[in-house]
């Protein structure tokens, strides 16, 4: 509407045109409506760094379920004759020192981390969502006694635990699993206490509890699904971490054992050659990195999606 | 305060009986006895050697033992490092693994401060998002690989520095790099999200008023105000450096305790495993709660009642 004159460029009184003032006008919403959740999402999806962590998860996982199914070598069979060749047409990242493919051991490894890094965050979701629903819900007396309970298991350093639990048992995945989710779960179930009792006292919790609902009804049926946005941070932020220990234990021999290939044990056998057949120790700490690297910046972005306030 | 320190120690005492004892019915629970061997010995040596390591009493009696003699520091003998006592062996490695630790401490906070600090006075320009994006890659590349990369890029190929050992002060460099690089990137996100609120408080609005210079105001006022949670971290940082020290001392040949303790692991050397496990806690527990009692002594706000106003 404002056009500067074309051949002065003077701005004159007749280019104003007065609004005319409606009432409803004031009224009316001018953007378009958005539940909390498409807010959430829209925030997400602008998140650029966020969303390159997205896919590159997606494309890890894909590689890790489609490629061992398709790709002609499987990830056991030793063959002697090729051992430690470099990467190649046939073998995509070489070979290791028993001539097994790399291409498929990398992604069975790939299927190990992710498989523990899910598995983890699962257990640590349901066990905290239950403990720490409860002990915000009731607070006093019971929270008082379950707090000091976590807090002294939270006190005894978690890779202690983990490490003598593996001394002790069989090493494999489902011991692995167990023994981080041992001290695992408390952070999500601080984060759930604190939660709920921001939570318990609004109005639609009171509400269900004037209309005669139990306490596990109103946590796990209105308080715990208005809490989603920080459980699924911590979860997804938990899944790096939980990737982070399994690679760290098979790296010092205490987690899944040959010829089942995981990223640690992968990088151990790597570090010893790196000098003559680096490309041995360059794919699983590539592919370790990625993934934690995608789930770090997918979780930053849900973190700052879910709380805006956060992001400065 | 002397109450919170008490109630705090008190709870930190109760944690480390409760590892103990997890360690002792764990290490007890193993089926077969560390003394086996290939080679047949005869049931007197067999006795004798059983005698002599205690596991002729019964269970309740050796923990009895065993609570008794760790007050006393005694923390038993290796049963395959040729009958060393488990003491030893952890305090002749341990000033290895606390002289890397320390200047590992001391890098990351510096390091973490600095990079903080640049992203915060950048806010939201490149020099900020560059911060970030180193800090997020730092976090994202676990010690297993940071350490081999490292000494392959930088001893093995360029031969900058020596491949393994801590000799020199020049051998502190690679290993501390990659013990620090996830504390540094822990720092460096936390004191930049602190130090942007504290950037846009009155006060600094009022130095800025009076026209202190730019750096002064970051010196004087913010920094101190945004290192409180660095405090709480310190106990965290403990715990990634004895965790990353493990990897570090096993990738770059360092005699520490780090070291010890992969091999005790792998040898089911009992005694010593028992030993740095509790070792290792104590030292956690005790950093965490000195960490506590800064935090309390710097920031009169908290609430010393509550107990966990310190998380």
């Amino acid at each position: 509407m404002l056009q500067k004159d074309s051949k002065t460029g003077a701005i004159r009184p007749e280019m104003f045109q007065p609004l005319r003032r409606d009432s409803g006008q004031g009224e009316k919403f001018q953007r378009e409506r958005l539940t909390a959740w498409q807010d959430i999402r829209m925030r997400l999806y602008s998140n650029k760094l966020a969303m390159t962590g997205f896919w590159i998860m997606v494309v890890v996982l894909l590689f890790a379920v489609i490629a061992p199914l398709i790709y002609p070598h499987d990830h056991f069979t030793n063959d002697l004759t090729k051992t430690n060749m470099p990467p190649s047409a046939d073998h995509w990242f070489g070979t290791d020192d028993l001539g097994r493919d790399m291409f498929e051991r990398t992604w069975k490894g790939a299927q190990i981390s992710l498989f523990v890094g899910f598995a983890a965050a699962l257990i640590d979701l349901i066990i905290g969502i239950i403990y720490g629903g409860i002990m915000g819900y009731y607070g006093g007396k019971v929270d008082e006694a379950m707090n000091r309970f976590a807090e002294i298991l939270y006190a005894i350093p978690n890779l202690l635990v983990v490490i003598l639990l593996l001394v002790v048992m069989e090493p494999s995945l489902t011991t692995i699993i167990v023994a981080m989710s041992i001290t695992g779960w408390i952070n999500m179930a601080w984060i759930v206490r604190g939660q709920i009792m921001q939570l318990k006292n609004q109005e639609y919790a009171l509400a269900s509890k004037a209309l005669g609902a139990g306490a596990m009804r109103i946590i796990f049926r209105h308080l715990i699904p208005n809490a989603m946005g920080p459980i699924l941070v911590t979860m997804t932020l938990t899944v790096p971490g939980a990737i982070f220990t399994e690679a760290f234990l098979s790296f010092l021999g205490l987690g899944v054992q040959s010829p089942v290939a995981s990223w640690g044990t992968m990088i151990n056998d790597g570090v010893k050659s790196m000098t003559i057949y680096p490309w041995r120790l360059f794919f699983p700490a590539f592919f370790l990195s990625l993934t934690m690297f995608a789930f770090n910046v997918f979780g930053d972005g849900m973190r700052d999606a879910f709380d805006p306030k956060l992001k400065k | 305060m002397i109450r919170y320190i008490l109630k705090k120690f008190g709870f930190m005492l109760v944690s480390l009986f409760c590892l103990v004892t997890a360690t002792f019915v764990l290490m007890n629970a193993v089926p077969g006895s560390p003394l086996q061997s290939e080679k047949a010995t005869s049931e007197t040596i067999q006795k004798n050697l059983e005698a002599y390591y205690g596991l002729d009493k019964p269970l309740i009696v050796q923990y009895g033992i065993y609570l008794k003699n760790l007050v006393q520091g005694d923390l038993g003998i290796s049963m395959k490092k040729k009958f060393q006592a488990v003491d030893k062996i952890i305090s002749d490695s341990f000033s290895y693994s606390l002289k890397l630790g320390l200047v590992s401490v001391v890098t990351s906070v510096v390091a973490g401060c600095v990079l903080g600090i640049i992203a915060a006075m950048y806010h939201r320009k490149f020099l900020d998002n560059l911060a970030m994006i180193i800090a997020v890659i730092g976090l994202s590349i676990p010690s297993l690989v940071l350490a081999p990369l490292l000494q392959y890029v930088f001893a093995v190929k360029i031969k900058a520095f020596e491949v393994a050992g801590l000799n020199g002060p020049m051998d502190y460099v690679l290993p501390t790099i990659a013990l620090s690089a996830t504390s540094i990137a822990f720092i460096a996100r936390l004191i930049r999200s602190t130090m942007i609120e504290v950037l846009n408080a009155d006060f600094i609005k009022t130095a800025k008023a009076k026209g202190l210079a730019g750096h002064l105001i970051v010196w004087r006022h913010a920094l101190r105000n945004s290192m409180l949670p660095v405090v709480t971290f310190l106990g965290f940082l403990m715990a990634n450096v004895i965790t990353g020290s493990v990897v570090i001392e096993k990738i770059f040949a360092i005699p520490g305790l780090g070291k010890f303790f992969v091999q005790s692991v792998s040898d089911r050397d009992y005694p010593l495993i028992m030993g740095i496990t509790i070792f290792y806690a104590a030292i956690l527990m005790v950093s965490r709660l000195l960490a506590d009692i800064a935090y309390v002594l710097v920031d009169p706000r908290i609430r010393m009642s509550g107990g966990k106003g310190a998380k």
